[in-house]
C-alpha cells in the first residue's frame, strides 16, 4: 500500500468512526444536558459551592457566572505559577515570571492552551495537573455550557431562562469529560503515555552520554487536552512527543478524541430544537469544511513544494518517522479545525501553502467543527448571518430554526463575528509598528507568517504556532494574553445576549416565505458565506504572508 | 447578612473551583497514577525503560545519540535522524528546528558564534556526512557539493529586472570553489562573511543542480523531527547503513537485515503511519548477538 492510500484510508476510518459516533454520542450529551435527576456527587457539589440547581438564569446571570468562574480561575492559576517553588512536586523549578503567569492563567482559562514556554523546563507536575489540567476540563465544559444556553434561546419561548450555568459546569464535567477521560486515560497508557510523579530517570546512553527521561502524570493530561480541544502539552513537543503520543494508533485516537464532541454538539442542537435536520444541516456544513482542508492540507503537504522539501525529497522536516508526512498533515488540519492547538509535527517547516492551511483553518474561525461549544455557537451565528443575508437577496423575512432575525439579533451576531479579525489584524499590525516581529526566526514572507499565525492563534483560542518566533518577551506575553481573553469573552457575552433575546421571543411558525435551513441549498450557503467573509477579511493579510512564500 | 450579589457569585466561583481542583487535578490524575503500579502498565506508565547487563540504558520510546563526545557518529551502531532537541535527543529540552521551507540563506560572520545555518544548508551538510559514512552518493537537489545550500544572490541593474551585474553564492566563503562559474555570463563570487547580500537587493534564486532526484540518503536522514526525540528511523535509510554495521561488527548482512525487520514496526492495523525502525532497541539487540569486536 501507498504512503497515500494508508494517508487516505485514515482520514476515510475517522470519518466512518465519527459518523457511526455522532448520534448515540449526541444523543447522550443531550440527556446530559437537558436532564435533571442528580446523582449523589453532584448533589455534594451543588451543596459545597453554595448554588440552587433547581434556579434557572436569565442571559446576564448566566453570563455573569461564567465571567465570575473564569476570573477566579485565572487569579487562582497565576498564583499557582508564581508560588509553584513552594509547593510539592515542583521539581526544583523557579516561580513562573509575571508575564509568562499572567499569559498561562489566561491561555488555559480561554481554552487556547498557547504555550510561550517548554513544559519539560518551567511547569511542575503539581501545577500541571492541579492548575492547567484542570482548566482543561472546566474551559471545555464552559464553551459547551454556553453553546447549549445559546441552543436554549433557540429552544425556548416568552421566557428570561437559559437555563443554570453552575449545574450546566458540574454535569458536564461529571457526565461527559470525566468519564472519557479515565477510559482514553487508560487506553493511551496502554499505548506507551506516561503516567508517573517522577521528576526525571538520569541514565547512560548505549554510547556512554547521559539523558534524562522525563516523567509526569501526562496521560491523564494528555487525553482531555484532545477532548477538551485544549491542546496545551505536557511536553513542549506537545504530541509529536513519544511519551504523549506513542504510536501510530494513538495518533488516531488523538484525531479522534479532539473531533469527537465538537462533531457531535450539532446532533445536540437538532435534538433541543425539536428538528434533527437542523443539526444534520449544521454537521453538513463542518463537515464539507473540514473535508476539504485536511484534503488540501495532504495534497500540500505530500507535493511537497519548496526549495528545502524539493531538495529533502519530502516536507519531512519537523515530522516524526511513525507518523510521516499524510497523518501529521491530517493531525495539524484536525487541530486547527477545532480550537485544539495541539500539534504533531511542526507548521513552521511546513510547505508554504500546506503551512497556510491550519492558518486559514483558523481563520475560519474555528468552526469546522471548532472547539468543543464554541464550534457549535460559531457556527450558529454564521447560520444567522446567513439567513441575514438570504433574507436581503430575496425579500424574505429572516427566520432561523422558528425565531425572526431581527436588528438586535443581526447587530449581535455581526459584532460577534468582528471581534476576532479586529484582534487578529490589529494585533499582527501593531507587532510590526513596535518592532515587536523581529523575534520570529525566519526571515521575508516566513516571518510575517510567523507574526500572522501567533495573533490567529491566541485570538480564536487555538493555541497552536508557528513556533519559529520567540514569544516569552513582556509585550508579546501581554499582548496574546489580551487577545485570548477578548477573543473568549467578548463573544461569549454575545452569544448569551443572543440567547436571551431569542428566548425572549414566541416561536414563528414556518410559512412561505420561510427559508428552508436543512435542505443542502442551505448548507451550501452557509458554506459560501463563511468562506467568502474570511476571503475578504483576511487574503490581503495571507498574501503577504504564506502566498507570497508559495506562489 | 446577605452578601452583595456579585460577591457571592465570585464566592460561588471560588468554591467551585476548588472543589473541581480536588477532583480533577488531585484525585483523577493520582488515581491514574495508582492504577499505573498495576503489573503489564506499570513498565509503560514508567516510561517503557529499557536495559542492558542490569543497567537502564534508556526508554524503548525516546531515541538517543550514538555518537562518540565529539559528535562522531559510532560506526558500529545504527544512527538515529537528526535531533534540535538541546544537544540532540535531550527531553529536557524537546524542540523542532522551527525553519521555514525557504530557509535557504546562512548567515557567516567572522565570529562563528553569530553564524547561523539556514535549513537548506543543514540538509545538505548531512546528507554529504552520511553519504560519507556509508559509502554512497551524498549530492542532492539544491546542494553544493561541498555540503551547503546551493543559493546564488542575483543582483540586476534595474533591481528585479534587467541584466545581471554581479553574482554571489551565499553559502560558500573562501576557500571553497563555487559551485557555478558562471550565471547568465557574469562569473559567480564567493560569499565575504559578514556581508548580508539579500539586504544588499540580492535576489535569493537557489539553483537545482544535477544532483538525481531520489537521492541515495533518504529524507528522514537529513531532517529533524517534530520532537527531537524520534526513536525511529525509516526502513530505508537502516537499510543503508545495514553494510557498514555488519563490516564493523565481523557480521553477515543478511543477519543485521534479519534484526532490522524485527525491529520494524508496521502500520496499525495496516493502514496508520508509517513503518519505522526502532533504533535503539535494534542496537541493543545487536549488541546482544553481535558483540562488537
Amino acid at each position: 500500500m501507498t504512503a497515500t492510500t494508508a494517508g487516505v484510508l485514515f482520514i476515510l476510518s475517522l470519518v466512518a468512526a465519527l459518523v457511526a459516533v455522532h448520534k448515540p454520542f449526541g444523543d447522550y450529551i443531550y440527556r446530559v444536558v437537558s436532564g435533571s435527576e442528580q446523582s449523589r456527587m453532584e448533589r455534594g457539589i451543588y451543596r459545597l459551592v453554595g448554588v440552587n440547581p433547581a434556579a434557572e438564569q436569565s442571559w446576564g446571570v448566566y453570563a455573569r457566572s461564567v465571567l465570575a468562574f473564569s476570573a477566579v480561575s485565572i487569579l487562582f492559576l497565576y498564583g499557582f505559577m508564581r508560588l509553584q517553588n513552594h509547593l510539592w512536586l515542583s521539581l526544583g523549578l523557579d516561580p513562573v515570571m509575571t508575564h509568562g503567569a499572567w499569559n498561562t492563567a489566561v491561555s488555559f482559562v480561554t481554552n487556547t492552551n498557547w504555550q510561550w514556554y517548554s513544559g519539560e523546563s518551567t511547569m511542575g507536575h503539581l501545577v500541571q495537573m492541579a492548575g492547567l489540567a484542570v482548566q482543561n476540563f472546566v474551559s471545555a465544559a464552559v464553551g459547551i455550557a454556553v453553546a447549549v444556553a445559546l441552543v436554549r434561546g433557540f429552544a425556548r419561548s416568552r421566557t428570561g431562562d437559559l437555563g443554570n450555568f453552575w449545574v450546566d459546569l458540574t454535569r458536564i464535567t461529571l457526565r461527559i469529560l470525566l468519564p472519557i477521560s479515565v477510559l482514553g486515560a487508560l487506553v493511551l497508557m496502554a499505548g506507551g503515555v506516561v503516567q508517573n510523579l517522577s521528576a526525571g530517570t538520569e541514565i547512560t546512553t548505549l554510547t556512554g552520554g547521559s539523558q534524562t527521561i522525563t516523567g509526569g502524570p501526562v496521560a491523564s493530561q494528555e487525553v482531555i487536552k484532545e477532548l477538551g480541544t485544549n491542546g496545551g502539552g505536557f511536553y513542549n513537543a506537545n504530541s509529536s512527543h513519544p511519551f504523549e503520543n506513542p504510536t501510530t494508533w494513538t495518533n488516531w485516537l488523538e484525531i479522534f478524541l479532539l473531533l469527537v464532541i465538537p462533531f457531535s454538539l450539532p446532533r445536540v442542537f437538532g435534538r433541543m430544537v425539536g428538528q434533527v435536520r437542523q443539526g444534520y444541516a449544521i454537521a453538513a456544513v463542518m463537515a464539507v469544511l473540514a473535508l476539504a482542508s485536511i484534503t488540501l492540507t495532504n495534497m500540500f503537504e505530500l507535493t511537497g513544494n519548496g526549495t528545502v522539501p524539493q531538495a529533502v525529497g519530502a516536507a519531512l522536516e519537523g515530522k516524526e518517522v511513525r507518523f510521516d508526512v499524510s497523518n501529521s498533515a491530517t493531525f495539524a488540519a484536525a487541530t486547527t479545525l477545532t480550537s485544539t492547538g495541539a500539534v504533531n509535527s511542526f507548521h513552521d517547516s511546513y510547505t508554504a501553502l500546506g503551512g497556510m492551511m491550519p492558518l486559514v483553518n483558523m481563520m475560519l474561525g474555528e468552526v469546522a467543527p471548532g472547539g468543543v461549544g464554541a464550534g457549535l455557537y460559531g457556527l450558529l451565528i454564521l447560520a444567522v448571518i446567513t439567513v441575514f443575508v438570504a433574507g436581503l437577496m430575496v425579500g424574505r423575512t429572516p427566520e432561523y430554526v422558528g425565531k425572526k432575525i431581527g436588528s438586535r439579533e443581526i447587530k449581535l451576531a455581526s459584532l460577534y463575528f468582528l471581534i476576532t479579525p479586529a484582534l487578529v489584524l490589529i494585533g499582527t499590525a501593531a507587532a510590526f509598528a513596535t518592532g515587536n516581529n523581529s523575534t520570529a526566526l525566519n526571515v521575508g514572507p516566513h516571518a510575517m507568517s510567523e507574526v500572522l499565525y501567533a495573533f490567529t492563534s491566541a485570538s480564536n483560542n487555538n493555541g497552536s504556532a508557528f513556533a519559529g518566533i520567540t514569544v516569552s518577551t513582556p509585550w508579546w506575553n501581554t499582548a496574546l494574553g489580551l487577545c485570548m481573553l477578548l477573543g473568549r469573552f467578548l463573544p461569549i457575552i454575545f452569544v448569551l445576549a443572543l440567547a436571551g433575546s431569542l428566548a425572549r421571543q414566541q416561536p414563528t411558525p414556518a410559512s412561505e416565505g420561510t427559508l428552508p435551513t436543512h435542505r443542502p441549498l442551505f448548507v451550501g450557503m452557509v458554506v459560501g458565506v463563511t468562506v467568502i467573509l474570511v476571503a475578504l477579511t483576511f487574503l490581503p493579510a495571507l498574501a503577504l504572508g504564506p502566498l507570497a512564500e508559495g506562489l | 447578612m446577605r452578601l452583595p450579589n456579585w460577591l457571592a457569585q465570585h464566592l460561588a466561583a471560588l468554591r467551585a473551583l476548588l472543589v473541581f481542583t480536588v477532583l480533577l487535578g488531585l484525585a483523577y490524575p493520582l488515581a491514574l497514577v495508582a492504577v499505573g503500579r498495576v503489573p503489564g502498565l506499570a513498565e509503560k506508565a514508567d516510561g517503557s525503560l529499557v536495559a542492558a547487563d542490569g543497567r537502564t540504558v534508556g526508554s524503548a520510546l525516546i531515541g538517543q545519540s550514538f555518537t562518540d563526545p565529539d559528535g562522531n557518529p559510532v560506526p558500529r551502531y545504527f544512527q538515529s535522524r537528526p535531533s534540535a532537541a538541546g544537544d540532540g535527543y535531550d527531553p529536557t529540552a524537546t524542540a523542532a528546528s522551527n525553519l521555514g521551507p525557504e530557509s535557504v540563506v546562512d548567515t557567516i560572520s567572522n565570529d562563528p558564534e553569530e553564524s547561523t545555518r539556514s535549513l537548506l544548508t543543514q540538509v545538505c551538510a548531512r546528507s554529504r556526512a552520511v553519504g560519507e559514512l556509508d559509502g554512497v552518493d551524498g549530492r542532492r537537489p539544491y546542494c553544493t557539493v561541498d555540503g551547503v545550500g546551493a543559493v546564488l544572490a542575483v543582483f540586476r541593474a534595474d533591481g528585479l529586472s534587467g541584466p545581471v551585474t554581479r553574482v554571489v553564492s551565499v553559502n560558500q566563503v573562501a576557500p571553497a570553489t563555487p559551485f557555478l562559474t558562471s550565471y547568465e555570463g557574469v562569473p559567480v563570487e564567493l560569499a565575504q562573511p559578514g556581508e548580508d547580500y539579500v539586504a544588499a537587493g540580492g535576489l535569493v534564486t537557489p539553483i537545482r543542480g544535477d544532483a538525481p532526484a531520489d537521492p541515495a540518503v533518504p529524507a528522514d536522514a537529513v531532517t529533524a523531527s517534530g520532537s527531537g526525540l524520534d526513536p525511529h528511523i525509516s526502513p530505508a535509510y537502516a537499510e543503508l547503513q545495514v553494510n557498514r554495521v555488519a563490516r564493523e561488527r565481523d557480521a553477515d548482512p543478511a543477519e543485521i537485515r534479519r534484526l532490522v525487520g524485527e525491529h520494524t514496526t508496521g502500520r496499525s492495523l495496516g493502514f496508520m503511519g508509517e513503518p519505522g525502525v526502532n533504533v535503539l532497541e535494534l542496537n541493543l539487540a545487536l549488541d546482544r548477538e553481535f558483540p562488537a569486536r
